[in-house]
């Protein structure tokens, strides 16, 4: 039980650090989360379908969430559409996409496809422990993901999207078009939720069109515990691995509750409002520590 | 250098709240001027700012900057040479970020790539550059600017802002939210970048005095216009009583009605 916990929690991690990326860096409250997560799924089912190898596959579904992130951009950054309703427009029209990249079928099975996992499962079977070798692979894959994005934003663009997030006149007295950041902030962001998606529909063995519904929120959780566990801190390393941990964090009350949930009459369709709880009691405490330690100095 | 020809900002066109903040304004800013401009609120003296730095596209009249026609060029292309900086002190820097991080976003203007330009070179640079404040900021490089006080974000704004070495500088009133003390430090500054990097520059002020004793010229606006334009050695002769005077003889009305003009030190 103790590895799936951690195998869901990493895999959506993912995911997580992709929300992160809008919300907390660039202060762009990003909804089209709930669109690309699916779209990275079903692009990498129908790939796969269609005898692509998986590595290539999972950068086909990257490049789909970028374009959608892009597109989410586009349309706030040209039209003036507030960013939230942008998110939700192009979430909406990714929902139909989605059921035409399957195929005009809400839901697609990839049991018998030879996907990445099942790959890795072969070569390393017999060296590792068969339960712990998804375990093994998503925590590289995870840390990969985390070591590079720690890189990206220690670049002079990196540090200039966080800028942006903070006080975007500055960015703007830099002679930078905030525009053109927010454009691949948001598709960097979507990019990852894309990836997240895929490797989510290699675990479950399907893609499906409602596998999006609600991400947002979890990803939102999974940050807000993240930052809620950790220490302060400004340092990008830090704060990714709060996002990655808060990630497991959430996904480990999500598998007790889906378990453990019948010992008080809770059913599946419960989550939802668990998760939305969850977040009001994150606000709430949050509250109340920055009510108890006022201003941090520093030495 | 700056050359604005017939500008015109208008608001609200064509509805009951119309208002002419800006009325046919020509203005040339030659190389290496130093100009304070005064006025009431309402003056118009932020918008010529804004209108200068490209947050308002003019509704009649054209900008040039360098020869170029730069009327709708956006604020962003514009910043490349023009340097802005704003009375509150906090919009020139990025809080959540160390202070070296807000260097290496600031001493270089245009689009940033992935390159990483942050090391113990460009650190050492820095830390030469920020002596220059005199507040210790060189022994706080990795703290985060939310700890620092508002007349060290509006200093270090300055020094960024100097580094990049723009064609023009704004300052918009870039005092007024500080303390005294720190006032008085940050205005200090001020006339030493601009005499030490012969900088072309435009500053707005509700200080009389400073407004004569700063730049070689001094613009009085109100109601959107430009009303008086001195320079050079006139400038120097000025004193509070003869711009008071000036202001009441082109206006007929006084500068009472506003007391913070009348502040004189």
């Amino acid at each position: 039980m103790i590895e799936g916990i951690f195998v869901e929690g990493l895999i959506y991690g993912i995911m997580v650090l992709g929300v992160f990326i809008s919300f907390r860096i660039l202060d762009f409250p990003d909804l089209t989360v709930d669109g690309s997560f699916p779209l990275g799924a079903a692009l990498m089912v129908q790939c796969l379908l269609s005898g692509m190898n998986g590595w290539v596959a999972l950068l086909v579904a990257f490049a789909g969430g970028v374009l959608a992130g892009v597109v989410t951009a586009l349309i706030h950054n040209h039209l003036r559409v507030p960013n939230l309703l942008a998110g939700i427009l192009t979430m909406t029209m990714l929902y139909s996409i989605n059921i035409r990249i399957l195929g005009n079928r809400a839901n697609v099975p990839i049991l018998d496809q030879p996907t990445i996992l099942k790959q890795v499962t072969e070569k390393f079977t017999g060296i590792i422990p068969d339960e712990y070798i998804l375990l093994v692979f998503f925590l590289v894959v995870a840390l990969v993901v985390k070591v590079l994005l720690d890189l990206f934003f220690r670049t002079d663009l990196g540090m200039t999207l966080g800028a942006m997030g903070n006080n975007e006149q500055m960015v703007i007295s830099q002679g930078v078009n905030p525009k053109t950041l927010k454009t691949i902030g948001v598709g960097l962001s979507n990019g990852l939720v894309a990836i997240s998606g895929a490797f989510a529909a290699q675990y479950l063995g399907f893609a499906d069109v409602g596998l999006g519904q609600g991400i947002i929120v979890s990803g939102l959780a999974s940050v807000m515990i993240g930052e809620f566990l950790m220490l302060k801190s400004n340092r990008i390393g830090v704060l990714t691995f709060c996002a990655l941990a808060g990630s497991i964090c959430f996904y480990a009350v999500m598998y007790v509750g889906r378990f453990y949930g019948y010992v008080i009459h809770m059913t599946p369709s419960d989550l939802n409002l668990i998760k939305g709880v969850l977040i009001i009691v994150l606000l709430i405490m949050t509250q109340a520590k920055k009510l108890k330690v006022p201003f941090k100095v520093a030495k | 250098m700056i050359e604005l020809k017939n500008v015109s900002i208008v608001f609200g066109q064509g509805t009951v709240n119309e208002n002419k903040a800006l009325n046919n304004i020509n203005l040339k800013v030659k190389e290496g001027d130093f100009i304070t401009i005064i006025g009431s609120n309402g003056a118009g003296k932020s918008t010529l700012f804004n209108t200068i730095a490209g947050t308002y596209l003019p509704s009649e009249g054209q900008i040039f900057a360098n020869d170029k026609n730069v009327t709708r060029d956006p604020e962003y292309k514009r910043a490349k040479y023009i340097g802005r900086i704003f009375q509150n002190p906090l919009l020139g820097t990025a809080g959540n970020m160390s202070l070296e991080d807000n260097m290496t976003i600031t001493h270089k203007k245009g689009m940033k790539w992935l390159r990483r330009s942050l090391n113990n070179k460009t650190r050492e640079i820095f830390r030469q550059e920020l002596v220059q404040l005199r507040m210790g900021l060189e022994h706080r490089m990795k703290e985060n600017l939310v700890m620092f006080s508002g007349g060290q974000r509006q200093a270090l704004t300055l020094l960024m802002m100097v580094l990049s070495k723009p064609s023009l500088i704004l300052l918009d009133e870039h005092t007024a939210a500080l303390d005294p003390k720190n006032a008085e430090i940050v205005l200090e500054l001020t006339n030493k970048f601009i005499s030490e990097y012969k900088l072309t520059g435009m500053m707005i002020t509700h200080n009389m005095t400073h407004a004569i004793e700063f730049g070689n010229r001094l613009l009085m606006m109100d109601g959107g216009e430009i009303i008086f334009d001195i320079e050079g050695e006139a400038k120097k002769a000025l004193t509070v009583e003869k711009l008071i005077q000036k202001f009441h003889q082109l206006r007929h009305k006084t500068f009472e009605n506003d007391r913070t003009l009348l502040a004189e030190d």
